[in-house]
């Protein structure tokens, strides 16, 4: 696919079907819904399709459609390995692309199309067999019909279907396959039978990346392209009083200059002179109400609303009870705004046409941004198409239910009726908002005679993320954002503690803020990991020991805590001048241990090895789980070590990757992931490497100094 | 103003202030080259003038003008140059935005030193951002292709040198 040039990708999906239909070359084919109403009226009953998942090719090519994005986490490689397993194709001649938006490509939990949640795997598993289960009836049943033999008689080989000394190749069969109904039932293989999946498999989009022929939203060229840079609000909140154009319009290449909501667009020829333009621009903007934006302001406001009663997550026992008298444990944490900054920066096309509107980006959430796309347009949805390119990184920055990327560049389209390609600089992403929340813990714990605790008292305070978002309404319950306790609330420790109580404030702010890679889990998992390894020390315990006496016996968190320990060689000694902590945390329905092996010099934090241990349930590709595991750490320690995003006056104090700092090669670690064998549920991989990583490094960095680290970025004084 | 890139000559008009970065993107259409930061600090414009590496974002066009550029899209024909194919073989790549930038670096840094020790690699490619984290597998990668150059120090090295 992507050695193709873009001129005939636009279209392919139309002339794709005309293809298809006219040589019924296609086994499973999707169809527009505007398509497929017409045919549905022009012949009774109307024709549903098969299958929305898999083509396959006179040449015996298979290609996957893909409906969550590829955004490094492997999805372009793994989902097809599940859908290649039930069909028994060669896997040499499997390639995947991105499918359209369309409800066929719903989520299967979420009901819109989307990827985020660490879920498409499991999500898909399922339905991506059953794709491979049903198409590979088909041929067989083509081959049936061919050979007039019995279903019995035929088996499959690597995309050939056999029957005696007969053999017949997929592509030769896909014409008649295509015509046939397709069964209800289908069975699937037993777990024991799989060849695919399991097995450590190299990633199908690795060629198009290592040569610079992989296509990202940003390198999606159109008939006309124009680009734009939009200034937008240098504090959020503020409004633009006015604009002077005259100077932008002055620079060479400079076509256009329209006031969106978001801001002043200028469009230009290219990037360079849309960035001159901007530069030249005049702009008045008046602040919103309310004090200007500090970060020591908001710490303060925190710390104070931290110490009043907020809405009730989650309460047994009497806690207040239980510390009277007691020996009470306490300390605060705290975590900052962070930017996802992933390294393509934001960036949106469009294309406004007599026959509605083509969108051209990547993208995790492609429902959302058709619907609000057709809504500025006043379109229907699928008259919005939306072609999701290769994401150079989301972390959640590509998955807004504000459509933030993409309402401006319809936006801008619409007022110039250009085809258009708005880009982000970094600055305007570092600076744009929509971060993971700044979030204060306050933590009291009681502890009995044991040194276990006897009470647990957790004051969360911070931005709701769901909160004036669609989700809201169905999402938030009694004032608790579900997202803003995650892993806080619901940790398996608590179920030993005879008084909790979990209390959150969710204080409204204009910053606009979003979930980043893991989410909740991003300060939770530093918070509880943190605060029991100060448990485990005021008990004089060993941190291992601590909570492996605290975690319910058929927590899987003990299974990896344990195979990390085993692997890490817990308790023997290190190099002089090295020490280790340990954190274990659930998210996403996986379970990671991570020890990190530390030294301390100067004020530097280095952190030498990492162990992970994972269970994440049955695994479909090794190398991917590894692979994310790898990203999720790198991506964890940088913010531990490096990121975060403050105000003073109202502005960002960021800009860059100069003064955010993110993890360097230099700086990243040893990491050896170790799986756990399992059957259980199966969770996901994109996210549960990143929780652990802050707390495993501060408690090291305790164990190493005797200092205790409660805010990220980690700084010793 | 002319530039010589991956062998080809281009005869483009580019104000002389304009990044390199942008005349490779915007006006030739070489796309693999990648924006990241602009000011030099992410490495994903990584491309080599003169067999160097350079950061594309911040050499203005009139200093690259009559050098011998090369990008990704010349490394080789079809991905079978020494670092291509140890990036394969490593299966380093994730959303792969920046690996245009880690293999142009990675492939200069081999030509001028063709056994890098983990202290070089750290050295060459600290200045090349990853935030997807495929650091661990870019290094071994970089051990990998300099065996495989070692192995068979063939036309590939001759792109970047």
């Amino acid at each position: 696919m992507w050695s193709e040039p873009i001129a005939t990708r636009a279209p392919n999906r139309r002339e794709f079907l005309k293809t298809a239909l006219s040589a019924g070359l296609v086994v499973g084919f999707w169809m527009p819904a505007t398509l497929r109403r017409a045919l549905a009226q022009a012949s009774a009953p109307a024709p549903v399709p098969p299958n929305a998942f898999v083509r396959i090719a006179p040449d015996n090519r298979v290609t996957i459609l893909l409906k969550h994005s590829e955004m490094g986490q492997g999805v372009w490689t793994s989902l097809p390995m599940v859908l290649a397993e039930e069909l028994d194709c060669d896997w040499s001649l499997v390639s995947a692309e991105h499918a359209p938006a369309a409800p066929a490509y719903a989520h299967t939990a979420f009901g819109m199309q989307m990827t985020g949640g660490s879920t498409s795997t499991w999500e898909s598993f399922e339905q991506l067999r059953k794709a491979g289960a049903t198409a590979r009836a088909l041929l067989i049943q083509a081959a049936t019909q061919r050979w007039h033999v019995a279903p019995a008689d035929c088996r499959t080989e690597r995309g050939f279907v056999v029957a005696g000394a007969r053999r017949a190749s997929y592509g030769e069969l896909a014409e008649a396959a295509a015509k046939l109904p397709a069964p209800s039932e289908v069975t699937l293989k037993d777990a024991r039978e799989f060849v695919l999946i399991g097995k450590p498999t190299r990633r199908l989009d690795g060629k198009a990346k290592v040569s610079g022929a992989a296509e990202y939203g940003i390198d999606v060229q159109r008939p006309g392209l124009h680009v734009a840079l939009i200034a937008r609000a240098p504090m959020f909140g503020a409004k633009l009083v006015s604009f002077d154009a005259s100077k932008a319009r002055a620079v060479p290449g400079v076509v256009d200059v329209v006031q969106v909501p978001s801001g002043v667009a200028v469009v230009a020829k290219h990037f360079w002179a849309a960035k001159q333009g901007r530069d030249a621009l005049a702009l008045d903007w008046a602040p919103g109400g309310g004090a200007p934006l500090s970060t020591p302001a908001l710490r303060e406001q925190y710390r104070k609303l931290a110490r009043t009663p907020g809405a009730v997550a989650k309460n047994v026992g009497d806690v207040a009870a239980a510390l009277r008298g007691a020996r009470v444990i306490e300390a605060e944490y705290e975590v900052p705004y962070l930017a996802h900054a992933p390294m393509e920066p934001l960036n949106c096309t469009v294309e406004i046409g007599k026959d509605g509107c083509d969108i051209y980006t990547g993208t995790q959430f492609q429902t959302m941004d058709q619907g609000i796309a057709a809504k500025i347009l006043e379109l229907s949805p699928e008259k919005v198409r939306i072609h999701t390119c290769f994401l150079g990184g989301g972390f959640g920055r590509r998955a807004n239910p504000q459509s933030d990327f993409v309402a401006e560049a319809v936006h801008v389209a619409k007022a110039t009726g250009r085809t258009v390609k708005v880009i982000w600089t970094r600055e305007d992403d570092i600076r744009g908002g929509y971060y993971r929340p700044m979030w204060l813990s306050r933590l009291r714990a009681a502890l009995g005679r044991d040194g276990k605790p006897v009470a647990w008292a957790h004051t969360l305070v911070g931005q709701s993320i769901l909160a004036g978002t669609p989700f809201g309404a169905s999402m938030i319950k009694d004032g608790i954002d579900g997202t803003s306790i995650e892993g806080a609330a619901d940790a398996p420790y608590l179920a030993a503690i005879p008084n909790v109580r979990v209390e959150l404030h969710s204080p409204a702010s204009p910053v606009p803020v979003l979930w980043w890679r893991s989410v909740g889990h991003s300060h939770t998992a530093f918070v509880v990991q943190s605060f029991l390894d100060e448990l485990a020390h005021a008990a004089k315990q060993d941190p291992l020991a601590y909570r492996l006496a605290l975690l319910p016996a058929e927590a899987r968190e003990r299974r990896a805590l344990e195979l990390a320990a085993a692997k890490f060689g817990w308790g023997k000694p290190l190099p002089k001048g090295h020490a280790a902590g340990l954190a274990v945390h659930a998210s996403f329905g996986s379970h990671v241990a991570q020890i990190a092996e530390v030294s301390v010099e100067g004020k530097t934090i280095r952190v030498h090895r990492v162990v992970c241990a994972v269970d994440c349930g049955p695994v479909v590709n090794p190398l991917t789980v590894e692979a994310q595991m790898q990203s999720g750490i790198a991506f964890g320690l940088g913010a531990a070590l490096h990121s975060e995003i403050t105000f003073k006056d109202g502005r960002v104090e960021q800009g860059n990757f100069h003064n955010y700092q993110v993890l360097r090669l230099p700086e990243m670690p040893q990491v050896e992931v170790h799986i756990v064998p399992s059957t259980d549920k199966m969770g996901g991989c994109g996210e549960p490497g990143t929780p652990p990583i802050a707390p495993a490094v501060a408690n090291a960095v305790f164990a190493a100094t005797g200092k205790r680290l409660r805010r990220l970025p980690l700084r010793l004084a | 103003m002319q530039f010589e890139v991956n062998g080809k000559r281009y005869d483009v008009d580019a104000p002389a202030d304009m990044p390199l970065l942008w005349v490779l993107r915007d006006l030739i259409g070489l796309t693999g080259t990648k924006f990241g930061c602009g000011m030099a600090q992410c490495g994903a414009c990584t491309v080599h003038l003169d067999g160097a590496a350079i950061r594309a974002c911040v050499t203005p066009a009139a200093a690259a003008s009559g050098k011998r550029i090369t990008t990704i899209e010349g490394l080789s024909a079809d991905a079978t140059h020494a670092v291509q194919r140890a990036w394969l073989e490593c299966d380093v790549v994730q959303c792969g935005y920046c690996q245009s930038g880690q293999i142009m670096a990675a492939a200069a840094l081999l030509a001028r030193q063709p056994k890098p020790s983990d202290a070089d690699i750290d050295a060459a490619l600290a200045g090349n951002l990853c935030r997807c984290g495929t650091y661990q597998r870019i290094r071994a990668a970089v051990h990998r292709a300099a065996e495989l150059l070692a192995a068979a120090p063939t036309a590939e090295v001759e792109h970047v040198v």
